[in-house]
Parts: structure tokens; C-alpha cells; sequence
């Protein structure tokens, strides 16, 4: 039974873009290897973190909607745990009302797109 | 009796805090999910040291409080919120 996912991780500012999109890639390839399927994926980029974590004070975040097994959360979060490139993440199963949120949101941030 | 109690004239009329009335603001606008990840909007339910409102000050319904606090400690897991600060806002 596939539940929707969405998980948010910080990567550590020092690298350089082209390490990070291979991270990102890294983790998206991941979710599509086991049965799950990506539903949106979110770059906020740089941003300043509110308290320094392993004594750096930004961090790149990336927000991953996807849907997947339960079984293949604990694998994911190994993973994440295992590499030293991403300094905090964050799991979280959307039920009936954040998955309609979410849903909203998606479609309020494509016309924004368009409308630029 | 009642006469010297007129006596007493205030400079000016005591402003006595007209009880508004406090609604759960999520009810009001049916909100049904409390997103962690937009600290703005978290932000209302904190006060300038970064500690979560109770009830009693932002009027919410406990079914809601419970879910503003959560997505408050999420955010703060990853970052979004400070844990403690001053002149949060």
C-alpha cells in the first residue's frame, strides 16, 4: 500500500552546486528504485539556518514528495543518516489533509511559475 | 452614597479592555492542516523569545494547538524556527 511521503533535508553549505544536485539525484534515483515515484521535488537553496548545526550557519534545503512502500522508509533514512553530506532531514507521512494541502500548494507555487 | 461616588472624576474615562471575543482562528477559516515548513505563518503563534503561545493568549481550540505545536517543534527540528532567540520578531 503506497503512502505519501514528504521529506525535507539540509545539505551542508560547503558544497559546491554540482555535489548537491548529484545528492538530490541520489536520493530522487533512490525512491524510484524501490516502487516509489516522485511526486514533486522543491529547491529552497541557501538559506540561513536558525541555529547553527555542526557550527555552520546556512544550509542548502530540499523538499522530496514522493510515495512509497512503508517498508522502504527505514531504508531511505539509513541512507540519509549514513551520508555525511546531509547535516539534518526530516520524515513525514501525509495524511488526507496535508496531502490536499499539499496538492494546493503545488498548484498555487506552477501558477506562480507561469506567471512569471 | 451614590453622590460621592460621581465625586470621583477621572482625568481621564479608565480604559477598561472591552472584552473581544477570542476565536480559534482555524476554525474561522477552515484551515485543516498547520504546514511546518512556512515559519511565517508560525510565527504568529510565538512570542519574541521563540517559545510557544498558550491558548489562553492566541485563543485556539485545543484540537488545533496540539497541531501548531507539533508543526512548531517539526520546524524547529529542521531549522526553520529557532529553538531560543530574543526580538524574534
Amino acid at each position: 500500500m503506497l503512502n505519501q511521503y514528504e521529506t525535507v533535508f539540509i545539505a551542508t553549505p560547503v558544497l559546491s552546486d554540482v555535489q548537491f544536485k548529484e545528492v538530490v539525484a541520489k536520493f530522487s534515483t533512490l525512491v524510484t528504485e524501490n516502487s516509489g515515484e516522485v511526486i514533486n521535488q522543491e529547491d529552497w537553496g541557501l538559506k540561513k539556518l536558525a541555529y547553527p548545526i555542526q557550527k555552520k550557519s546556512t544550509g542548502f534545503y530540499h523538499l522530496l514528495e514522493f510515495s512509497a512502500e512503508p517498508s522502504f522508509i527505514e531504508k531511505l533514512e539509513t541512507m540519509l543518516r549514513r551520508d555525511e553530506r546531509i547535516i539534518r532531514f526530516l520524515t513525514f507521512r501525509q495524511d488526507k489533509n496535508s496531502a490536499a494541502y499539499s496538492e494546493k500548494r503545488r498548484s498555487k507555487l506552477k501558477t506562480k511559475v507561469e506567471e512569471k | 452614597m451614590a453622590s460621592n461616588q460621581s465625586e470621583i472624576r477621572y482625568l481621564t474615562p479608565p480604559s477598561v479592555e472591552i472584552k473581544k471575543k477570542k476565536y480559534c482562528r482555524f476554525k474561522k477559516n477552515g484551515i485543516k492542516f498547520v504546514d511546518y515548513k512556512d515559519p511565517e505563518f508560525l510565527k504568529k503563534f510565538l512570542n519574541d523569545q521563540g517559545k510557544i503561545l498558550p491558548r489562553r493568549i492566541t485563543g485556539t481550540s485545543l484540537k488545533y494547538q496540539r497541531k501548531v505545536s507539533q508543526a512548531v517543534k517539526r520546524a524547529r527540528h529542521i531549522a526553520l524556527l529557532p529553538y531560543v532567540t530574543d526580538l524574534l520578531k
